[in-house]
């Protein structure tokens, strides 16, 4: 569960200093250090809208988990959420944002990176 | 390095996680076989009644029974082998048969097929019946290259001989038959025989 002292801290812009000391390459962005992330944003770059039970599906999740981690990245200005209804059940689909995009392109280059420099 | 294998295991999970949730993987090659091995049954029915049309033994309206009830019975055996294959592959890998990706895989097929449909009944109803076979292949083609993007994108190239094979038969419209059983029988049995060899027994020796 992520707390929101912890979240201030993990705000790619103003990286904190501990994400510094602990990831040598800078470019490494400490939201995507969870799995659970990095899970929600590998679907959303590939797909224009999920909604949050396929979410759930794919990524092998209870509710309670998923939606703190989809708050977080909401937070974080990676996510757009769109509140809709199906008949009268709701249905909140997800998507990815311009900088979503570019953080996890990022995100991505850097641990190829890491890769390559350990090869 | 630990640290190393770490991030070589984020990048797979990146990859599978895009990959899984973008196409539908489980589609069996032995899908394709079955069903191509269904068009070649029902070929060869429609072949000898055909033959028994031109002999005169069997009537008009009655041909046009036989045959239509002749291609929803292969469409329905196809159909129900296909899934089966493609049921037994997901689960036998651990993976849901109806999620996102078999969803839009399906609405992304359905959407040029129910549409050949109709124009086929059109077709069959107005009795301008040796475009059937024909159109069947065009619009069946299209559905797989409209379908390729969401699921092994290897069903392009069958889609796009599937058109080909069509068009060639609006201009040479006595051989539909033939065509058919090349569209719908040979290339199916050909795919589906590559497919599992690529993607169901290397894989299964891979990981035995």
């Amino acid at each position: 569960m992520i707390g929101s002292r912890e979240r201030k801290t993990l705000n790619p812009e103003y990286p904190g200093k501990k994400s510094v000391m602990k990831n040598p390459i800078g470019n490494l962005n400490k939201v995507f250090d969870s799995r659970i992330r990095m899970g929600v944003m590998s679907v959303l770059s590939v797909n224009d809208e999920v909604n949050f039970n396929d979410l759930k599906q794919l990524l092998e999740l209870t509710d309670g988990n998923l939606a703190s981690h989809l708050v977080n990245l909401e937070e974080n200005g990676y996510i757009r959420v769109h509140k809709g209804f199906v008949g009268r059940k709701t249905n909140t689909t997800y998507s990815i944002t311009k900088a979503g995009e570019k953080a996890f392109k990022e995100h991505i280059e850097a641990l190829e990176n890491i890769i390559k420099g350990m090869k | 390095m630990d640290s190393q294998h770490q991030t070589l295991e984020a990048l797979q999970d990146i990859k599978r996680i895009m990959e899984r949730s973008s196409r539908f993987i489980s589609l069996s090659g032995l899908s394709g076989l079955s069903a191509g091995i269904c068009a070649l049954i029902g070929v060869y029915f429609a072949s000898a009644w055909l033959k028994e049309y031109s002999s005169g033994e069997l009537g008009l309206e009655t041909l046009k029974y036989h045959l239509l009830f002749l291609a929803l019975a292969v469409l329905f055996l196809a159909l129900v082998t296909a899934f089966y294959f493609t049921w037994r592959k997901a689960t036998k890998n651990n993976l849901p048969v109806w999620d996102r990706s078999s969803r839009v895989l399906m609405i992304n097929l359905l959407i040029p097929l129910v549409t050949g449909a109709i124009f086929v009944f059109a077709l069959y109803l107005k009795s301008e019946w040796r475009l059937v076979a024909p159109a069947c292949l065009i619009f069946y083609g299209l559905a797989l290259v409209n379908a390729s993007k969401y699921t092994l994108g290897d069903i392009r190239y069958i889609g796009i001989l599937d058109i080909l094979l069509g068009l060639s038969g609006m201009f040479f419209s006595n051989e539909g038959l033939l065509l058919w059983a090349i569209g719908f029988g040979v290339l199916h049995i050909v795919y589906g025989l590559i497919m599992w060899w690529k993607y169901d027994w290397k894989q299964g020796k891979e990981n035995a």
